[in-house]
């Protein structure tokens, strides 16, 4: 329900935005609503807490999944969501570390995220008191398309000599990128088997199951007590997931929705919601609702939609 | 000129310059100054600061005794320049200051791109250190003369440009750069060049030292070219009667605009001399500054449009028209202009 949440911010920022890209996001929205609200250990009020996790998120073009769980968990005001890609706004069309407290990197140019990872990776192990002290994790969001570039298998390569245990790599394996099929356009083939042949540890998931995404982000939590190896998660998501239109289609890549088609999203976002729902709301803390909320519900007072007289019936 | 102390030739003294040391790499510089500062750092800090990168050249770049010092603050990476540097840029991250390297054909040459978003947009406390740049490179030939390295990395946004001139100014900016927090490039060259600056000779980021004043023109060098310039300086004195202002421009980001201008409106003529194409790199921010602040008849000493080729440093330098003999005959000619 939360990763609901998350989808509904995330369209409703790129429809403001009037830019940007959608399907990557949306298929991603689980695991980051995992990592942000269940396996992470982060402070939105201490974000320079050294002995936080880190989340580089590598590829920068999906971030307005970043900042909507960033905004959910409290980093900043939600309604500064509708900032995404604006003149002035701390939510740049791609992360800009200095401008937003939380961010941990600047990407947008692919292929550069897990090599600076796996530096801070590096200096965690290298600076450990002891072998057994716990150290904190580095866990990487990188783009099935992105694996195109050198740069992200020169860090696989470092990655995997210098042991870095505490270094997860989820890869984001929808199988689109610009051009089309990944596999079209540069095959990748069966990650899980590549990552192992370079000296990785790797599994394959659902990536919008939330009972394995869970599982496997507990079990990659406590992964450098049982091996020296860094791990991958190949995370099978559909971009696009959760809005019925967009779901498998490339085309929606790198763009953003239009108001018609926004507004069919989010409906299709609240009926999944309000089916999983039972009386979520009425339980948790109500910062948590999506960012449009409170001006919809005027505009629902008056013309009753369906959907509204659905919700009230619960 | 070994033979001639520096105040018989006109240069100030309190640059405390001294020519009777044997030729030093600018390379070695660095690679011993990085040596004291992880012995200086370690002890002043509880966990380590200083950190060496490279990209299998370690014996090259002079970060072997580093290596051998500090062995759990060495990183290699393999050849790999993006790796290089974007590691780099995750090490800066933890709060440590990274200091990587490798050839400056190939870093900043094969990852400027990751340079520019990992280390200067993001702000990151990373020192590049390009090494074996310039044709002074020699048998390699033109595809390990980095010539353009000065021109990519001064359009950087954050990034600041030092160019040192002799072994002992690279210590001393090796230094200098650590305590200087944000992005830097280091130019170094390979082969042995003429000592001529000591432990005393001043060295602060951005403030070009002014080793002789002249009144008729003024030569502004940057890197070990800095001893062509002191030897052409001293030639044009004797056989011509030309007095000439010798400045050496180690920072040629941020450029020291007031000494520059000053010397331009006094000697009313510039030359510039460098190991580097002339269009972006020393002679063009020299070109850029004076031309909007005060216009002044420019000469670029340096590669024009062309790569090197192997040869022997020496023969490189007058083949490309880099040294004292042709520094002299240009500014005779300027002089006249």
């Amino acid at each position: 329900m939360m990763a609901d949440i998350v989808r509904e911010d995330i369209i409703t920022s790129l429809l403001h935005a009037k830019s940007g890209h959608s399907a990557g996001p949306l298929g991603m929205a689980d695991i980051m609503t995992a990592l942000y609200f269940n396996i992470l250990k982060h402070n939105p009020k201490k974000p320079k807490d050294p002995k936080r996790d880190r989340f580089i998120l590598s590829n920068g073009h999906t971030c307005p999944v970043l900042y909507s769980v960033m905004a959910n968990a409290g980093y900043f005001p939600k309604k500064e969501l509708l900032t995404l890609r604006k003149l002035g706004s701390r939510l740049q069309g791609h992360p800009h570390r200095t401008s937003l407290p939380g961010l941990e990197t600047t990407s947008g140019p692919l292929g550069s995220g897990l090599s600076q990872a796996a530096g801070m990776a590096l200096v965690m192990q290298r600076e450990k008191k002891s072998k057994s002290s716990s150290i904190p994790k580095v866990f990487v969001y990188a783009g099935d398309g992105e694996q195109n570039e050198g740069n992200h298998w020169e860090a696989v390569m470092f990655a995997a000599k210098e042991k870095l245990s505490n270094l997860i790599c989820i890869t984001d394996r929808n199988f689109i990128q610009i051009d089309g099929n990944t596999e079209d356009v540069m095959p990748l083939g069966n990650l899980e088997n590549r990552y192992k042949a370079f000296g990785w540890d790797a599994v394959t998931i659902i990536g919008n199951d939330m009972k394995q995404i869970l599982a496997s982000l507990n079990k990659a939590y406590v992964h450098h007590k049982k091996s020296s190896k860094p791990l991958a998660i190949i995370a099978l998501t559909v971009p696009g997931k959760g809005v019925d239109f967009m779901e498998n289609d490339h085309t929606w890549h790198g763009k953003a929705p239009k108001k018609g088609e926004a507004k069919l999203a989010i409906e299709e976002l609240h009926e999944h919601e309000a089916m999983l729902r039972g009386n979520w709301y009425n339980t948790h803390n109500k910062k948590n609702k999506p960012i449009h909320t409170h001006k919809k519900r005027k505009i629902k007072n008056n013309k009753k939609t369906k959907l509204n007289s659905k919700r009230s019936k619960k | 000129m070994r033979a001639i102390s520096p105040q018989k030739l006109g240069l100030k003294k309190k640059m405390y310059l001294n020519f009777t040391r044997d030729p030093k790499a600018t390379r070695s510089g660095f690679g011993d100054a990085l040596v004291t500062l992880g012995k200086k750092y370690n002890a002043k800090n509880k966990s380590p600061k200083i950190y060496a990168v490279c990209a299998d050249l370690t014996g090259s770049v002079k970060m072997d005794k580093f290596q051998k010092a500090f062995p759990k603050q060495f990183v290699q990476v393999g050849v790999a320049e993006q790796n290089l540097v974007t590691v780099g840029s995750g090490i800066a991250a933890m709060g440590k200051i990274p200091f990587v390297s490798s050839y400056a054909a190939f870093m900043p040459g094969r990852c400027w791109e990751q340079i520019r978003t990992t280390i200067c947009y993001n702000n990151q406390n990373v020192k590049l250190i390009g090494a074996h740049a310039g044709i002074s490179v020699g048998p390699d030939g033109a595809t390990h003369q980095a010539l353009e390295d000065i021109a990519t990395m001064r359009s950087l946004p954050n990034m600041v440009v030092v160019v040192p001139s002799d072994y002992e100014q690279t210590k001393a900016a090796t230094k200098a750069i650590a305590r200087y927090k944000g992005p830097v490039y280091l130019r170094l060259t390979r082969s042995a060049t003429p000592q001529f600056t000591t432990s005393k000779t001043p060295f602060i980021i951005g403030k070009a030292n002014v080793l002789k004043q002249g009144k008729d023109i003024t030569l502004i060098a940057a890197g070990p070219l800095v001893f062509e310039a002191i030897k052409a300086a001293a030639i044009l004195k004797l056989k011509h009667n030309i007095s000439a202002t010798v400045i050496d421009c180690h920072t040629i980001k941020p450029l020291d605009k007031n000494t520059i201008i000053s010397a331009a409106k006094k000697t009313k003529r510039i030359i510039t001399i460098e190991e580097h194409q002339i269009t972006g790199g020393l002679g063009g921010a020299v070109a850029e500054l004076l031309s909007e602040n005060h216009p002044t008849l420019i000469k670029r000493i340096g590669v024009n449009d062309h790569y090197g080729e192997s040869g022997e440093p020496q023969e490189l330098l007058t083949k490309f028209k880099l040294d004292a003999k042709n520094i002299v005959k240009e500014a005779v000619k300027l002089c006249k202009r």
